[in-house]
């Protein structure tokens, strides 16, 4: 797969970034780099092989339904830019 | 009629049901409905970074009993995937879903086919994920308000195969899917409180065409009616297109109940790629044969088997049984008192007669029946041990209905006792009919509707606690 100016601007957009001009050719040749080497693993026959999704040998591992406590709102909310209230306030998402 | 018959309308359906849970998904907090705004959360569920999830086990228990239920067969071998997408109602900015193993498949529910007898809507698939956040328009700030305390609630996602062809069988569905969830006790279903919600796919073709048309999606449907309307609306517009040379286009819509319309959604940028992955924090769940076993058997009996015993067994008429079993309240109603002695069909003829109809004149749904259970079935005992009259009783079930009062108290306080006593109700009688003489020179003469007006005026005067027919067999009696 080639890396394409394109394909870095749909990358930006999809991460909600935009990359500063002088570093978008080096995240494109940065990207294809990464992806050869990937591509090394496809030399490999793996026919018949289950994909492994996780290294350790577990399942099942889960917790019984009890309720904790959760966390005072003013600890919740001490991070957010803008709040109203104990509401976290962001841009406008509503048509 | 919303369209001519020569189109057809297909859809498909993906419900959302919030599970009734004690706990969130992946963390401890509580997913009681409402709370303060942020009161519900943690590092976890407003995912701050370097936190790890931990599923809770009672929400697989309740999805394996949901697939159970909807007849699906249950993967074995479960695991969780990433679904990527930047929204603010998504602290974590992903959502754990499922996507390439749900944890049910090829599952069905019978319902009332559209111009009758009984089809089955397939159900596609069911998986698990986390609920997102709220968000509130803000007029003041013209910004968005985001509370967390949903986000993280676990749901599954039913999702039907395009078996629909009316709004009607869309609703028969979705009352099912309904009861059945709440009869397994895996949700409360409020769709008020949006624990349920439809997001409906649609498109039209020529009838008789095989083929499907372009489809649309219309989110988060949350109320029978403007469902309903929504569906009508909908095939419409597209309807109207097409025969206008017009082409549908694939897109989100959504409908808005105010204006009877539906309105293209702002395509979020590149929505479509959400970038799935295998959850890496979360360790696969494997179900064995045995669980499964387990959980069939812990099943309770089922609306579609009721539905039959209640026909079957206790004489009900479809309709009766049909309606009673869409709801496990009115299922709760209905059992408490037959298994209190009350008889069957009587007991049917009340719930579907006075307990619908008042419940409909208060705009208010079978869960909110505001009176002990027990109250309708000592009413019922009353007029069939000829304690209170047919008409007594109507009147004392509105006041347990209103005032949730005891029915034996309410009618001894008002002296509403059907008088029992016939020398009593023959005084009664005797005094009518010697301040009716024109009327019983006229019975005499051969009048019947003599006879009716001093019906009339014997029952005025007892003030209803005697029944037609003893009144009317003294009156005769007295009259020769
Ligand atoms: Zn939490």
């Amino acid at each position: 797969m080639m890396i394409t100016d394109e394909l870095v601007t749909y990358l930006e957009a999809l991460g909600r970034i935009r990359l500063p001009e002088e570093s978008r050719a080096k995240a494109q040749r940065d990207l294809q780099e990464i992806l050869q080497y990937i591509d090394t693993l496809s030399e490999l026959d793996t026919e018949g092989i289950e994909p492994l999704s996780h290294a350790l040998p577990l399942t099942n591992v889960m917790r019984e339904d009890e309720v904790q406590p959760s966390i005072p709102p003013e600890e919740v909310l001490a991070n957010a830019p803008v709040r109203k209230d104990n509401y976290f306030l962001v841009p406008r998402s509503f048509e | 009629m919303y369209h001519t018959p020569a189109w057809e309308t297909v859809m498909g359906l993906e419900v959302h049901v919030e599970l009734s849970t004690k706990t969130k998904i992946f963390c401890g907090c509580t997913t009681a409905f409402g709370g303060e705004p942020n009161t519900h959360c943690c590092p976890i569920c407003i995912g701050m970074p370097g936190v790890l999830p931990s599923l809770n086990k009672a929400v697989v228990e309740y999805a394996t009993k949901a697939g159970l239920a909807l007849n699906c067969e249950i993967t074995r071998y479960n695991k969780f995937d990433r679904k990527n997408y930047f929204y603010p109602d998504l602290p974590k900015a992903y959502q754990i879903s499922q996507l390439y193993l749900p944890i049910c498949r090829n599952g069905g529910v019978e319902i009332e086919a559209e111009g009758g007898g009984r089809k089955v809507i397939g159900i596609h698939e069911i998986h698990m994920e986390e609920d997102a956040g709220k968000l509130v328009h803000d007029p003041a700030t013209n910004a968005t308000m985001v509370d967390y305390n949903r986000c993280g609630v676990p749901l599954i996602e039913i999702v039907s195969e395009p078996d629909f062809r009316s709004a009607n069988e869309v609703i028969r569905y979705l009352e099912k899917l309904k009861a059945i969830l709440q009869y397994i006790g895996v949700s409360d279903c409020k769709m008020q409180e949006g624990s349920l919600r439809a997001d409906i796919n649609l498109s039209v073709r020529p009838a008789g065409s095989e083929a499907f048309g372009t489809r649309t999606e219309m989110k988060n449907m949350n109320s029978f009616k403007a469902i309903g309307r929504a569906i009508a609306g909908e095939s419409a517009r597209q309807i109207h297109l097409l025969e206008h040379g017009g082409a549908v286009t694939q897109e989100t819509r959504r409908w808005d109940d105010d204006k009877n319309e539906s309105f293209a959604m702002r395509s979020k940028e590149d929505a479509q790629d959400y970038k799935y992955f295998p959850e890496p924090d979360l360790i696969p769940i494997e179900i064995s044969e045995e669980v499964i076993e387990q959980t069939r058997r812990s099943l309770p009996e089922l609306p579609e088997a009721k539905r039959r015993r209640y026909v079957s067994e206790l004489g009900l008429s479809e309709y009766d049984a049909e309606q009673i079993t869409a709801s496990k309240v009115l299922v709760a109603l209905f059992e408490q008192n037959l298994a209190a002695g009350c008889p069957a069909k009587e007991l049917a003829n009340w719930i579907m007669g006075e307990v619908m109809h008042l419940l409909s004149e208060s705009g208010k749904e079978p869960e909110d029946i505001p009176f002990d259970y027990g109250s309708l079935g000592a009413l019922i005992g009353m007029v069939e041990k000829n304690e209170i009259t047919r008409s007594t009783a109507k009147k004392v079930f509105k006041a347990v209905f209103e005032e949730n009062c005891d029915p034996v108290e309410y009618v001894e306080q008002h002296n509403l006792k059907t008088v029992t006593d016939t020398g009593a109700v023959k005084t009664v009688i005797e005094e009518v009919i010697a301040a009716n003489q024109k009327s019983v020179e006229e019975y005499k003469s051969g009048k019947e509707k003599a006879l009716q007006y001093l019906i009339g005026q014997s029952m005025r005067a007892l003030r209803g606690k005697a029944d037609p027919q003893t009144v009317t067999a003294i009156l005769k009696e007295l009259l020769g």
